[in-house]
């Protein structure tokens, strides 16, 4: 145990300090970005990042990883912010938490397994244009010097890493274009117009909100689609962290850290959060390894806040838009045009369907749930696809069966058989057939029967033993 | 001579080129010993997640890129292993050459991702100026 807490925390001191230090730098950008895409003041997200990367640090179960305030459960709470207000968000944050720990003791990590890649393509595409869209309105049609910034901004992000690793881009930019715009006269806005920072620590509170049904019923749909899609980048994020570090982790105790981050969370003022896969594979590519780099970025963000807050306010806002469009760029997995020309015709509509259903609901938990839908839909259809051959024998006719017998495709099954004949010897074939439920058990009987109504004799061959077994079960017929 | 040879692979044709010739040096002397190494490169981890069911398709897909040189040294009779690493292609190619005594780099002039090169300057670019031993490019 002492071991094990040893290896977690501190096998890799320097370079988790490191890496924590990096990473906490490119935080603050982001959680006041998400802040803001969720209506929110900055301090919801800054806090939410403290708070969630610090506990998390203690409670999640892939040492290495970040867990913050995110876009993907940013853009959830928007509408909730809207209609309800902050402390409705504060609430379900609380009750998302709950749901992420039940989920987690029920080990529904496994589950989250069944979910095809075409939809965690689409999850991921429709994050990153969703995230681009919340931009638009920060950038588009304000001042012409809002543009310059933005490409300003980009250029630094992608050009200076060519020369210079070790300091963040975007740290640069935001320095640079900060101490710009503060010493200029420009019409630009920032991040102070659209809120507050307060340099302290966050409070412990419960949230206003009048405890009844009808606030559970307000804050519930939000809570679930928060839960599952913060578990769902979660667990994305764990598998690459898993594979660039070449370790496993514990998936299950991940999901009940992520519950007890956000219930913690939401007593002290911060939004709902999740892993983040942007930060997680900077923080791994800086050398931060385990738990104390996530416990250092979330408290060196914190630390600042503090100092720095009355600085912060002062980053022109189309800095960060130009941030947030290198955080789109990152995401959108850009392998996706070759995917979608090679990929199964199924595989390549359910992860357009995704990307569609996402950005027009805005909501990427329905976009999920059609994705899971749809291609459930395509294998049924795919797998339902039954054949059957007639061929004549030695005064015998013989149905030759071939695919999956089941409650999608009986109708064809049974659209094959003619009944007209009568005093023959029929044989039904079931050698490379599978007989799975009671309508495929019901649709065997049904031509059995109607043969033998003409007085005709029927005789089933090739049944594999568990069709056998669910024949003998549920048949009306004794077929032994 | 060269005993200890690094082959650094990451399945483009020119990489296949430079396994021929490191099959070459390496049939020149007894004892001489071929070490494959490969780099799971990190900008490419959250992609090929992202495409692959499962850790083990994942990890047959990085497999399949070395079956070809696998079977190449097999066919000369050549003592060889392999060797799989996370990390900068670049990067990580010259800390391990550098780490281990090695007497040659052998690698292929340009990888898979020609794009990308344009814009950072090759690995192999990197291999050459950086590392201790002599390096060939193969092209």
């Amino acid at each position: 145990m002492v071991s094990k807490i040893k290896l977690e925390w501190f096998s890799n001191i320097r370079g988790d300090i490191l890496s924590g230090i990096v990473v906490a730098l490119a935080l603050i950008p982001e959680a006041i970005a998400f802040s803001i895409i969720a209506g929110v003041d900055p301090m919801v997200g800054l806090y939410a990042s403290f708070l969630i990367a610090v506990i998390i640090a203690f409670a999640g179960g892939r040492p290495g990883m970040i867990s913050a305030a995110t876009g993907a459960m940013a853009l959830l709470m928007a509408p909730l912010v809207r209609e309800h207000g902050l402390d409705y968000l504060l609430a379900a944050t609380i009750l998302t938490g709950v749901i992420q720990v039940i989920f987690g003791v029920f080990k529904v990590a496994r589950v989250m397994k069944f979910i095809p890649r075409a939809v965690m393509i689409g999850f991921v595409n429709a994050l990153a244009i969703l995230i681009f869209m919340a931009q638009v309105p920060h950038f588009i049609g304000i001042s012409n010097m809002t543009y310059v910034f933005v490409a300003v901004t980009l250029a630094i992000i992608y050009i200076f890493p060519r020369f210079i690793k070790s300091i963040p881009a975007p740290l640069v930019a935001i320095v640079v274009l900060s101490a710009i715009a503060m010493f200029s006269n420009f019409e630009l806005r920032t991040v102070g117009d659209l809120g507050l920072i307060t340099r302290t620590l966050p409070e412990f509170f419960i949230p206003n909100v009048p405890f009844n049904l009808e606030t559970l019923a307000i804050i519930f749909p939000f809570s679930i689609a928060l839960a599952i899609v913060g578990l769902l980048e979660t667990l994305l994020t764990s598998t690459i962290i898993d594979d660039m570090t070449d370790t496993d982790s514990d998936k299950n105790r991940e999901s009940r850290g992520q519950g007890i981050a956000n219930f913690i969370t939401g007593f002290f003022g911060g939004m709902a959060g999740c892993a983040m896969i942007g930060q997680s594979v900077i923080n791994v590519k800086s050398g931060g390894r385990g738990r104390l780099s996530t416990f250092v970025a979330g408290a060196f963000l914190m630390f600042l806040i503090i100092v720095l807050g009355d600085l912060v306010i002062q980053i022109p806002m189309p800095v960060l838009v130009g941030i947030m469009i290198m955080v789109c760029i990152g995401t959108f997995d850009w392998g996706s045009f070759k995917y979608l020309v090679k990929a199964p015709r199924a595989d390549a509509i359910v992860m357009l369907v995704t990307v569609v259903v996402v950005v027009a609901t805005s909501d990427l938990s329905k976009g999920v749930i059609a994705g899971v839908l749809l291609s459930s839909i395509f294998f049924v259809a795919k797998i339902s696809k039954i054949k059957v051959t007639k061929t004549f024998e030695d005064s015998k006719t013989i149905f030759e069966v071939e695919g999956q017998l089941f409650f999608a495709s009986v109708e064809d099954f049974l659209a094959v058989f003619d009944y007209s004949v009568s005093n023959e010897h029929i044989v039904i074939d079931f050698s490379s057939a599978h007989i799975w439920d009671d309508s495929a058990v019901g649709a065997v009987d049904s031509v059995v029967m109607k043969y033998k109504d003409n007085n005709n004799t029927v005789e089933l061959v090739g049944l594999n033993k568990s069709s056998k077994k669910i024949v003998n079960q549920l048949a009306m017929y004794d077929f032994n | 001579m060269y005993n200890h040879i690094l082959l650094a692979v990451d399945g483009s044709d020119n990489s296949l080129r430079a396994a021929d010739e490191a099959i070459k040096i390496a049939s020149l002397s007894e004892g001489s010993m071929i070490e494959i190494i490969y780099i799971v490169d990190f900008d490419k981890v959250k992609a090929d997640v992202l495409h692959s069911d499962s850790k083990s398709e994942l990890d047959y897909s990085r497999r399949k890129h070395l079956i070809p040189f696998e079977e190449k040294m097999k066919a000369h009779n050549i003592n060889f292993k392999t060797t799989v690493f996370n990390g900068y292609p670049g990067q990580k190619i010259v800390e391990y050459a550098n780490e281990q005594v090695v007497d040659m780099l052998v690698i292929g002039s340009r990888g898979l991702n020609t794009f990308q090169e344009m814009f950072v300057g090759s690995v192999s670019h990197k291999v050459f100026k950086r590392a201790n031993c002599p390096v060939l490019i193969v092209k």
